[in-house]
């Protein structure tokens, strides 16, 4: 070897050049791969938001809903019913922790009933319960065994309703909503987890040369499988990037359409029902945690693959 | 690392190798590889030449007998100490095995670059092994645009650029004209002649004729040696 030792040659005083991967960057299987993660990321990124825009929703409502409560009086016998809301009206007032109590009167009863009773309808000859809504101070709870209590003892035919089922099938539909979005996340990373092994298995067997030849020249195992977990870290967070990228888009997107068409019918019913369309601070940021664990998915799945086919060809 | 004088590079005591449940392919091997060494291994087709190659590379594990490697046993060796003796040990593969996306520096460069090494680091070394070899105009080339003599140099400079002690060759000139394969051989000579020990693999008669060196023959599986 002195030859080539002895040779006068320049000195190397360039800077380092940018060294090509080992395992080769580009591939079918690669392409592929990054399609199917980005797909993923896309549909987990949709579904994140869409459990993220009901529970916000949920809570608005369900804040909203409980924030009332509403004093049900119905006509007794022998008793004037304007002077029964009167006392309930007092009670309600008297009570700690309400902001404000407004009965509905007569004329008002009449419109709630006008959907199915027909315009036009003289109540006085029916029975028609009247309502007091009471609004509840923000932060405060009510005692409010206590004010159905002295309801029971001081006004005839009144009832009190706190919307308690409606508050509780709230959170039953919002629970729902987050099992069936946590159950869809979980099939989809495991069809996430599918897809890699069978890639990096694919990209295993079309690199067996590049295996072999490391191993030869006495690469060690962790060696080889660092080449491989980095070409797939970078495939994973490409997809990733994409699927999260486009869903991130979609959601601001439909944030802004929202806002656009607040004013028509159609946007009012659309914001009824999803809010805004703003995920906020919580929703991009699982988004992009989503995109984070799509590359480390990727990453340590094609890990494992790799050290298990090492290990065979040991 | 320097070599005891006295220390053999290789020994094979009564190695015996079968795969499966077949008859064994490989029966009482026993013989030493010394440093600074020139040997052929020959034999007809099929003899077990390649069997061999392979136990010397550590990709098999024999049936039965001893196999020390620099004064190490294998059987006993871990993984990593595997991989670490195959780092002073230089392959060169019948079909070359280069990467096809790395180009001729890359490939050459590879057996230092899995060691750890700057690429500022190990540059002009690779650079003028090229040039010693004649592949000095086809540093950026890769591999597929290569001629099969140039692929047959580049896998040679890729085996020698770690400076091994111990230099494998598996049919060397088995795809190259008589007058690049006498290129070549002189190449392993010049090899042998700055240290390393070299054992080719060939079934070339009119090779092995041109340099007189001690001769492993294998045959049915047995090896015979003339020093």
């Amino acid at each position: 070897m002195t030859e080539f030792q002895h040779r006068d040659m320049p000195a190397p005083d360039q800077p380092a050049r940018a060294e090509t991967p080992i395992v080769p960057k580009t591939s079918i299987a690669g392409t592929a791969l990054v399609a199917v993660v980005a797909i993923m990321t896309f549909l987990a990124a949709l579904t994140t938001g869409a459990v993220v825009l009901v529970m916000k929703s949920a809570s608005e409502w369900q804040s909203e809903v409980a924030r009332e409560m509403t004093i049900q009086v119905r006509p007794v016998p022998n008793r004037n019913v304007d002077s029964e809301v009167a006392k309930a009206v007092a009670v309600a007032r008297a009570t700690n922790g309400v902001a404000e109590v407004r009965p509905y009167t007569q004329q008002e009863s009449a419109r709630l009933l006008e959907p199915w009773l027909g315009s036009g309808l003289t109540l006085d000859d029916l029975p028609v319960p009247r309502l007091i809504v009471v609004r509840v101070q923000d932060g405060q709870q009510p005692d409010l065994p206590a004010l159905r209590d002295e309801l029971t003892r001081q006004v005839a035919g009144a009832t009190l309703d706190d919307h308690r089922s409606w508050v509780e099938r709230m959170q039953t539909m919002a629970k729902s909503a987050v099992t069936v979005g946590l159950t869809m996340l979980g099939l989809m990373l495991i069809a996430m987890i599918l897809s890699v092994t069978f890639a990096t298995r694919g990209a295993m067997a079309t690199n067996r040369t590049t295996v072999e030849v490391l191993h030869f020249i006495g690469a060690r195992d962790r060696y080889i499988a660092r080449q491989f977990q980095r070409h797939f870290l970078l495939l994973g967070l490409k997809g990733g990037l994409i699927g999260g990228g486009i869903a991130i888009a979609l959601f601001v997107l439909a944030q802004f359409t929202v806002e656009r068409f607040m004013g028509s019918a159609g946007g009012e019913e659309i914001a009824a029902l999803f809010g805004s369309f703003s995920l906020g601070n919580l929703g991009y940021g699982l988004i992009a945690l989503q995109i984070v664990i799509a590359a480390g998915v990727t990453a340590a799945t094609s890990r494992a693959v790799v050290n298990r086919t090492l290990a065979t060809v040991s | 690392m320097v070599l005891d004088a006295e220390t053999s590079l290789v020994r094979f005591e009564n190695v015996g190798l079968r795969y499966g449940l077949g008859s064994e392919v490989l029966r009482d091997l026993t013989f030493r590889i010394e440093p600074h060494s020139f040997q052929f291994l020959t034999g007809p087709s099929g003899a077990g030449k390649t069997s061999l190659l392979r136990l010397l590379l550590l990709s098999l594990k024999p049936t039965r007998g001893l196999i020390s490697l620099f004064d190490q046993d294998v059987a006993t060796l871990s993984k990593d100490a595997l991989a670490a003796l195959r780092r002073r040990i230089g392959i060169v593969f019948q079909d070359f095995r280069l990467l096809d996306h790395l180009t001729t520096y890359e490939n050459v460069a590879l057996p230092l670059r899995v060691q750890g090494q700057r690429e500022s680091s190990y540059r002009q070394q690779v650079t003028e092994l090229l040039q010693w070899v004649g592949l000095g105009e086809r540093i950026w080339a890769l591999p597929p645009v290569l001629s099969g003599g140039e692929k047959q140099r580049a896998a040679i400079a890729r085996a020698v650029i770690a400076r091994p002690h111990l230099l494998l060759a598996d049919e060397p000139t088995g795809n190259v004209d008589p007058n690049l394969a006498q290129r070549l051989l002189r190449l392993f000579v010049e090899l042998h002649k700055s240290g390393t020990s070299v054992v080719i693999a060939t079934h070339d008669i009119a090779l092995m004729d041109q340099y007189d060196a001690r001769r492993l023959v294998l045959h049915e599986g047995r090896m015979h040696i003339y020093e």
